[in-house]
């Protein structure tokens, strides 16, 4: 997030699109309904599904899977148009203006809503809403990301909100919710194949010279390495011999599960580190027991960049120890020492190469975490960033073009399908699945169909179903539900039985590597 | 100074902002005022009159937590006008409903011994879920108040216990409305709301329906606002008393917001999840997952012991077995294909240590950059 959580409060109007707010991000949604309730903020929501949170908005656009880009160029299109655009941050801060409105000259409303199912009038309206506030917020989450247009889709929403000046100011922002409690964290801590901490490329010499520096190695690999995405099918081919799989359960949450199971099976060697004996564990052939989060001491990094402690309240069952101990045994056990006395030690060597991280010790955060970038021990952190100038100087705004999803309807599959969570579960239910409460609450799979649709198919609430597409079939219950619109069917991934992720497309996002989960092609039959 | 923004409590000046109530100059001052209503995120409604002080120049006394500091005024918050105003509103209150935390039955003198007998009692369904931990009882030992002095009123409505995480006992509920706020204000579920007017008063889910039915998303925000025994934790009811406890603070490790917990450990198990308040991003709210979804923990499905797969099943090994062929197996392969042909997932789930370490591991031991995490996913 370029904001924080608590600035959304501070919004005049806030965009939320593929984002279901009050079930993945419950006490976010509470921010925003909040400023809806009392501080008068107006809400617009665009999205395929009526999520509850629309019920508090001014405007709710549905549009059509896939269809992001082409609304957002709508949105700029009448904002150019009808000149409502900050010219002032437009000159000042950003470059690139005339190729964007070349760009988005053909996206009028008319055209965009042959796209999106988009009333033109409607989408005007919210354009308008959008460029006229004093500072407005974009939020956004996986509906956005997990599109083959995923990074296209994220771009455009950072030109909407350059174009309009809502940048570097309260209120504004462009706000990414991360789904895992600590995925922002391991971003920032070199868990990706391009970079090292504090996004430091490995191509950079003088990161990989500092790197082998600190850690008193040498032919540290300038090349980036694979992404999750890559790797499976590298596997399948035979060129990845082995994984080290941590905390991860890839055989519940990869897309076109059935490839991703016999990709693994290919392996040579498979160990998997994990609080669980999950899905992916059962393949392993080396199971080692990590302590989980109450266990432990250290830090997770929240989704406004702030780095917060994590302490231990228990122990740990049986063997079972932190993640970061069995790592540095295999290492030391590979001829190569890595010992810190605690986890704190850790941090201060994370400090140590991370200029983004450079100012944060644990006595700095124990009572309240503190935003990143901090680089000094007197920096009081960044709650706001890019409030002078971006990381590049100027902003860029990138003319991009619509593109269709990988996958459309045919006589065959003719309805489509996206994915996502509920409220009671978390990712593979790993964690949620062992509190019975949860599981009364959201027992199971289901498909989740229009009233219409429901009647078409002869479908009633309750009834089993047989959904397909081109990759695989499963069975779920049928849940008529207002949530839904007709012609497009909601399936939660959580669940083993009846696991949407068995029909999910693996057509990846061409720069991010993120499948495009949020749109495929099936059909439905009543099971016999 | 601006002498216009001063205000005198209990004879000392103190500034003020403009905007700001009686009550949050007090409280800001280290001057104490009970409140049981007074919800800090939400506007004051001044339901339940227990904060009431004396202000100079007014007919009658002040609810604190609603009247703004004014310049000049002079406040008291301990005369005996004040005290005999308490003493009647938690009368009032122990008299209506099941309040049997000693103070029902008992006279002012033998306050302290009912207590301490009472405290036999405990594990009882006899005695309140909240005993030794409820605001209620807190001010009535305070201000030695007993319920004699009005009759028992028996509440007609049924607790409620029919879904997993909240139990609602309205014969404890002294209706002062922070759970109608936590739910409406704060929360924005608005699935709770006041009901039946007048001495029938319940809050009520829906038109009355249990809580499972309605639009109740089982924040628990109520459960953690509710000063007395009426909303309490289904999992920690009776069997968590709060001295048995340690609270230990960390960080969520569902989503991504980071919502500031407290565990409450008993016996070295995590028995109960609250929220920290005060403090960013969630100041005490928390989601279900969050409240309620710690039983994975102590799980008995829990790794316990590495494991090494023979013969296509898992056998239980030590740490040095397990780790050295881990190592011996990664050395070969490494040797022989090259770093490269071997990838490291690292976890969202897991800290930023770990994933640095794993982040290290991967490039200078392995010699790739094979490293990645399922934020893809």
């Amino acid at each position: 997030m370029t904001n924080t959580i608590g600035d959304m409060e501070k919004a005049d109007v806030i965009l939320i699109t593929g984002s279901n707010t009050t079930e993945n991000h419950p006490v976010i949604s509470t921010y925003i309904k909040r400023a809806v309730k009392f501080k008068g903020a107006k809400l617009i929501v665009v999205d395929p599904r009526r999520i509850k949170i629309a019920g508090f908005a001014r405007h709710w656009l549905r549009s059509n899977l896939g269809s992001d880009v082409a609304w957002i160029n709508g949105m700029m299109h009448v904002i150019i148009k009808e000149n409502l655009y900050d010219k002032e941050f437009v000159n000042a801060r950003t470059e690139g203006f005339e190729q964007l409105k070349a760009m988005v000259e053909k996206f009028t409303p008319e055209y965009v809503e042959e796209i999106t199912g988009i009333p033109a009038q409607k989408l005007t309206e919210a354009a308008r809403m959008y460029a006229q506030a004093k500072a407005a917020s974009i939020v956004y989450c996986m509906g956005i990301t997990q599109h083959i247009s995923g990074t296209d889709n994220v771009k455009s929403l950072a030109n909407l909100a350059m174009l309009c000046g809502n940048l570097g100011i309260e209120g504004g922002g462009v706000n990414p919710l991360r789904g895992q409690n600590n995925v922002q964290g391991a971003c920032d801590m070199g868990g990706l194949p391009n970079v090292f901490t504090g996004y430091q490329s490995v191509n950079n010499a003088d990161a990989v010279k500092k790197m082998e520096a600190a850690w008193g190695v040498s032919g540290l690999s300038d090349k980036p390495g694979l992404k999750v995405t890559e790797m499976l099918p590298m596997a399948h081919t035979g060129e990845m011999k082995a994984l080290y799989i941590i905390g991860e359960n890839p055989l519940v949450s990869d897309p076109d599960l059935n490839h991703a199971k016999k990709s693994i099976e290919h392996l040579d060697f498979l160990v998997v580190q994990d609080i669980f004996l999950t899905e992916t564990a059962q393949l392993a052939d080396v199971v080692l027991p990590s302590a989980c989060f109450a266990e432990k001491e250290g830090t997770f990094s929240n989704t406004e960049r702030r780095v917060q402690r994590v302490r231990k309240a228990v122990d740990a069952p049986g063997q079972a120890m932190d993640d970061w101990r069995i790592t540095c045994e295999i290492a030391k056990r590979m001829g190569y020492a890595m010992d810190y006395a605690d986890a704190e030690a850790i941090m201060k060597e994370i400090a140590s190469v991370t200029p983004s991280y450079a100012g944060i010790t644990y006595e700095r955060i124990d009572y309240e975490g503190i935003h990143w970038p901090c680089p000094a021990a007197d920096h009081p952190g960044t709650p706001i960033l890019h409030t002078a100038q971006f990381p590049i100087g100027k902003g860029k705004f990138h003319a991009i073009d619509y593109i269709p999803p990988a996958e459309s309807t045919d006589k065959e599959y003719p309805m489509y399908l996206t994915t996502g969570r509920v409220l009671y579960h978390y990712h593979t239910k790993t964690m949620t699945g062992k509190t019975e409460g949860l599981n009364e609450r959201s027992p199971g799979s289901f498909v989740e169909i229009s009233f219409k649709d429901a009647t078409a198919y002869g479908l009633r609430d309750g009834d089993t179903v047989e959904i397909a597409s081109r990759r695989g079939t499963i069975t779920s219950a049928v849940k008529v539900s207002g949530m839904a619109v007709s012609g497009t069917v909601f399936i939660p991934f959580h669940f083993i039985e009846g696991a949407a992720n068995m029909l999910t497309n693996a057509a990846l996002d061409p720069v991010s590597g993120i499948p495009e989960y949020k749109v495929c092609a099936v059909r439905l039959a009543k099971a016999a | 100074m601006d002498t216009q923004n001063l205000i005198v409590i209990n004879g000392n000046e103190f500034t003020f902002t403009p905007g700001e109530t009686i009550l949050q100059v007090a409280r800001r001052n280290s001057i104490p005022i009970p409140t049981l209503c007074h919800l800090k995120k939400a506007n004051p409604t001044g339901q339940c009159r227990i904060c009431v002080v004396e202000v100079e120049g007014a007919r009658s006394l002040v609810a604190s937590c609603a009247a703004p500091a004014g310049p000049n005024m002079v406040v008291r918050t301990e005369t005996p006008a004040v005290v005999e105003a308490r003493r009647l509103v938690l009368q009032l209150m122990l008299s209506s409903g099941n309040h049997n935390c000693a103070a029902r039955v008992s006279d002012d003198n033998e306050w302290s011994r009912f207590q301490l007998e009472v405290n036999r009692y405990d594990k009882t369904d006899a005695l309140c879920p909240v005993w030794g931990d409820c605001e209620l009882q807190h001010l009535a030992y305070q201000y030695q108040v007993s319920a004699e002095r009005f009759p028992k009123t028996e509440v007609p409505y049924e607790m409620e216990d029919v879904n997993p995480f909240i139990v609602r006992d309205f014969s404890r509920c002294i209706k002062c409305g922070r759970c109608v706020q936590a739910c409406n204000d704060v929360q924005v579920n608005n699935a709770i709301s006041f009901g039946y007017r007048g001495t029938d008063t319940k809050i009520v889910a829906a038109e009355d329906k249990a809580l499972k039915d309605s639009d109740c998303v089982f924040c628990g925000e109520c459960v953690q606002v509710c000063p007395v025994g009426a909303l309490v934790e289904k999992n920690a009811r009776y069997d968590v008393r709060p001295w048995e406890c340690e609270k230990v603070r960390t960080t969520c490790s569902y989503c991504g917001v980071g919502c500031q917990l407290w565990l409450h450990v008993k016996e070295g198990k995590v028995v109960k999840v609250s929220g920290v308040e005060d403090v960013a991003p969630n100041y005490g709210s928390l989601c279900v997952k969050g409240r309620f979804g710690f039983d994975f923990i102590h799980s008995p499905e829990r790794l316990t012991d590495p494991l090494i797969k023979e013969n296509g099943k898992f056998r239980k090994a030590t740490w040095d077995e397990a780790l050295n062929l881990v190592a011996r197996k990664l050395g070969d392969i490494k040797e022989k294909n090259g770093g490269d042909s071997i990838g490291v997932l690292t976890s969202a789930r897991v800290s930023n240590e770990e994933n640095y370490i794993a982040n290290k591991f991967t490039r200078a031991v392995l010699k790739t950059n094979n490293i990645d995490h399922c934020a893809r996913l």
